[in-house]
């Protein structure tokens, strides 16, 4: 036998990995970090300019999960046969070190604090009559008050550009009305305002909204983060969204975490390992290891260890619990369990405007977090008893880079040609002279939409692949419906020729075909009922208690915002707790 | 290809005309005309596909787009030639999609669930097409003028066509999506040809630094494309 043996093991090499693993490190403990894909370095796979080809990039998916070795699958009611997601689209995963930190965006928010305590707050304005039926409306057992130090260093080691309201209770700026207190400001000033973004941030104002800067993870300027990694300024290439960063100017693993982690003697990483179990002793309560399969070699390898952590994205980190047995399963029928409950994701439609033609909106040009963006019917910013729904999105112009051939293939719909010559008029028109407004919002979690195994197919490792149940439900339709209505008059006063408005609608199921996001929440979700979460307000499982497991995966309910600055905050808030208690007395953080 | 910025052609950028009629008119165009010389002296031979196939590959692509007012269409841009060439390539072999059985049909919205990758989807697409034109209109879909050629289109993007084993509509889509990419994606791949895509567009290609026109009022970006070979408009 003679496993190895180290103080923690991480699965996944994305930011909530890399920031555990940076953390554990730190505080003395030797750790191994496992990823299924290949090492990723920006002198090699960011190298200008094969970096920025739009057809090996964000078309063929150069740097995205490879669906033949394992993939989902999903339905959109219980009484359906889930079929296998065969080709990328409605969500884009990573693999590779860096995993989607990669070839993110980069749209960095914190959240909205009355998000993290939605249930309760519901109920303290509207009463609880006012959640439907079905719905698994919780909070999330942490408060914006006790993660706001963890929001504030990640933002330093993402080099996030921002543009603040309120520092330690004194309005400092021009940022978003509606966010909370912040004990810093951002580490580096907003990014300008796209052509696009500033003609929406006047018309938003005179509107009587309150238009803000996007937080972005795309650095306006040069930065040295806590960590002595280096960015270079953003030139606004528009090549974020799908690809990796040539210029060290996006925040990713591999350029804010990993050069300083892999010069740490306690580190080690190891690509093309694919995790297939966390190993339990007999008594199913704690966790001895995990089991890998070296992807090139097909050699199966055990490691021991103390510590579990995982990092393997939201859906994989509850496919890991359930092929492990960590926690018990959730069940529909009778709302019990924990794993694979609340599983959630974003609701997002984007409108377009067209402007004269005399007016180039330059598409092409942008950052992936660049873009203006108002928070009026975000969260709980608004009246809801009249409208009768639970959540909000946040509004915004994000033009982050649009390449043509996503402009080609994307464009027609809403009545136009989509080939031929009127289809090639149009979209040369619609290429040149338009913009999009997104409605980025919420997902509530139903007790019907949920995470288990699939009964008949299977990944190449033979494991059971994950099935998602999944559909939009009548509060979110109707919650898009109206945020989208309130972009009209907004459009109008941007000199739009001609608005295509889009919403979700009624009885519309969620299609596998069309990207969305990879926003993807829910499944493990943290709070603080063992009966209703698999992980206590640590990430800590319920159940086996040197199993943590960081990812969007703890969200209770989809958020208007983008996930990634919650997950790092999490990552950051976790690993404090367990070097400041877990370390020093292993067991579990919070009493079932 | 050698980079061909001449001054007639730069005088034609300030005065705002990438990409318009006048500009494909204009006889200063001359890395257009000398890709079209070029496709005309050695003509691109294809590997995957055979005579007849290529043939209505240049044919199809060409209807979905087609050359007009707006600048050059898919055959002059050489987007048969990069289907061809991507026929190559692990992404035809259907090498990045989850191919593993049992393969059951369902609603739409959930995706594609045939076992056929690119490859397949193209030969056994054509042959059907090729045999459903033979029998309602008594020639290959090349020979076919182009309103007769739209309707047998149209009818493939409407469903209502089987295709032996594959329905019309995939097969519509495959080549809908793959002729885009042929008339937009870096000449690298063998489309594209002169940058005439991006030209139409006004995109500027792998020029991947825009610090000074992230907010130029609304006004038009003034330089050419350029590819990542470095050739330019
Ligand atoms: C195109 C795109 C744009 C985005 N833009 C934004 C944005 O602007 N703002 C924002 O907030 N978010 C954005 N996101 C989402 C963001 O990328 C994710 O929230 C974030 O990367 C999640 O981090 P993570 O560490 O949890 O998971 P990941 O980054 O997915 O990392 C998980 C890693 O685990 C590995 N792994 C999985 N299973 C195993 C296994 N069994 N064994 C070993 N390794 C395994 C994976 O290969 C992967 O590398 C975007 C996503 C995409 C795809
Ligand atoms: S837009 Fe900025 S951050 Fe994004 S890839 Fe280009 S330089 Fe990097």
């Amino acid at each position: 036998m003679g496993r190895t043996h180290v103080d923690a093991v991480i699965v996944g090499a994305g930011w909530a990995s890399s920031i555990m693993a940076k953390e554990l490190t730190e505080a003395g403990l030797s750790v191994i970090m496992l990823e299924r894909g290949p090492e990723r370095t920006t002198p090699v796979e960011g190298a200008y300019p094969e970096s920025i080809d739009e057809l090996r990039g964000a078309v063929r998916k150069r740097l995205f999960q490879n669906l033949s070795q394992s993939t989902v699958t999903i339905r959109n009611t219980m009484d359906q046969t889930a079929l296998p997601y065969r080709q990328l689209a409605a969500f884009l995963p990573g693999e590779g070190v860096g995993g989607a930190g990669l070839h993110w965006s980069g749209v960095h928010f914190r959240v909205a604090p009355e998000d993290l305590r939605l249930r309760s707050s519901v109920i303290e304005r509207y009463g609880a009559k006012f959640i439907p039926e079905g719905m698994n409306l919780q909070d999330y057992g942490v408060t914006y008050e006790e993660l706001e130090p963890f929001f504030d260093k990640a933002e330093k080691v993402f080099g996030t550009s921002g543009e603040a309201y309120k520092v330690q209770g004194k309005i400092i700026g021009n940022g978003n009305v509606f966010s909370p207190d912040r004990s810093d400001n951002f580490p580096l000033p907003a990014l300008k305002d796209t052509f696009s973004a500033s003609i929406f941030r006047d018309a938003a104002k005179n509107a009587g909204y309150h238009p803000y800067a996007l937080p972005a993870a795309n650095a306006s300027r040069q930065y040295t983060n806590t960590y002595g990694c280096q960015m270079g300024p953003c030139n606004f290439c528009g090549y974020c969204s799908g690809y990796d960063c040539y210029l060290y100017s996006k925040a990713s693993p591999n350029v804010n975490i990993l050069p300083a982690l892999r010069q740490d003697p306690g580190f080690t990483l190891i690509p093309n390992a694919h995790v297939l179990r966390v190993d339990l002793d007999h008594t199913k309560t704690k966790a001895t290891g995990v089991t890998y399969l070296d992807t090139k070699t097909r050699k199966e390898t055990s490691l021991s260890a103390d510590l579990v952590v995982l990092g393997a994205f939201q859906f994989n980190n509850v496919h890991l619990m359930l092929v492990s047995g960590i926690g018990k399963p959730y069940d529909p029928v009778s709302n019990t369990g924990t794993v694979g409950r609340n599983f959630v994701y974003q609701t997002i439609t984007s409108s377009r405007v067209w402007l004269p033609s005399s007016t180039y909106t330059n598409q092409f040009v942008g950052a992936g977090g660049a873009g203006v963006a108002i928070d009026d019917f975000n969260s709980m910013n608004f009246d809801h008893g009249p409208l009768g729904f639970v959540g909000g999105s946040p509004v915004w112009v994000n033009q982050a880079g649009v390449k043509p051939i996503a402009a080609a293939i994307g464009a027609g719909g809403g009545g136009t040609p989509r080939w031929g010559s009127a289809y090639k008029n149009a979209l040369i028109n619609t290429y040149k002279h338009s913009l999009v407004i997104d409605a980025h919002g919420s997902n509530m979690a139903y007790r019907d939409v949920y995470l288990d195994l699939d009964p008949t197919w299977k990944d190449v490792y033979g494991q059971p692949l994950l099935r998602m149940t999944f559909t939009w439900k009548d509060n979110d339709i109707r919650m898009n419906q109206y945020v989208v209505s309130r972009i009209e008059p907004i459009a109008r006063a941007m000199g739009a020729t001609k608005m295509n408005l889009v919403h979700l609608n009624a009885g519309q199921p969620f299609d596998t075909r069309n990207y969305q996001t990879t926003h993807l929440g829910g499944g493990a979700i943290m709070g603080d009922n063992p009966q209703t979460s698999a992980l206590n307000r640590y990430l800590q499982s319920w159940d086996v208690s040197n199993v943590f497991v960081i990812g969007s995966n703890a969200f209770p309910q989809g958020m208007g915002y983008n996930p990634t600055g919650m997950v790092a905050a999490l990552a950051y808030w976790a690993a404090h707790h367990i070097r400041t208690t877990y370390l020093k007395s292993p067991g579990p953080l919070v009493k079932a | 290809m050698e980079p061909t910025l001449n001054r007639p052609l730069r005088r034609s950028f300030v005065k705002g005309l990438l990409g318009t009629t006048s500009f494909w008119m204009a006889s200063g165009n001359a890395s257009w005309t000398a890709a079209l010389a070029a496709e005309a002296a050695h003509p691109y031979q294809p590997t995957f596909f055979d005579t007849m196939e290529y043939r209505f590959v240049e044919a199809a692509s060409e209807r979905l787009f087609p050359a007009d007012d707006n600048g050059p269409g898919a055959k002059a841009l050489g987007a048969a030639e990069f289907i061809d060439r991507q026929m190559q390539t692990p992404y035809a072999r259907g090498e990045n999609w989850y191919m593993s059985g049992p393969f059951q049909q369902g609603p739409a919205n959930l995706g594609y669930q045939l076992p056929f990758a690119p490859r397949d989807l193209y030969r056994k697409g054509i042959a059907g097409v090729e045999h459903y034109t033979r029998q309602h209109y008594g020639k290959g879909f090349a020979d076919l003028p182009a309103v007769q050629q739209d309707e047998i289109l149209t009818a493939l993007e409407g469903g209502s066509v089987q295709l032996g084993e594959v329905p019309g509509r995939v097969f519509f889509e495959q080549l809908r999506t793959n002729t885009l990419e042929g008339t937009f994606a870096d000449p690298l791949y063998g489309g594209n040809r002169g940058l005439g895509g991006w030209i139409m567009l006004g995109f500027p290609g792998a020029k991947a630094d825009f610090m000074d026109w992230v907010n130029q009022e609304g006004a038009p970006y003034p330089l050419a494309p350029v590819s990542i070979a470095g050739e330019t408009a």
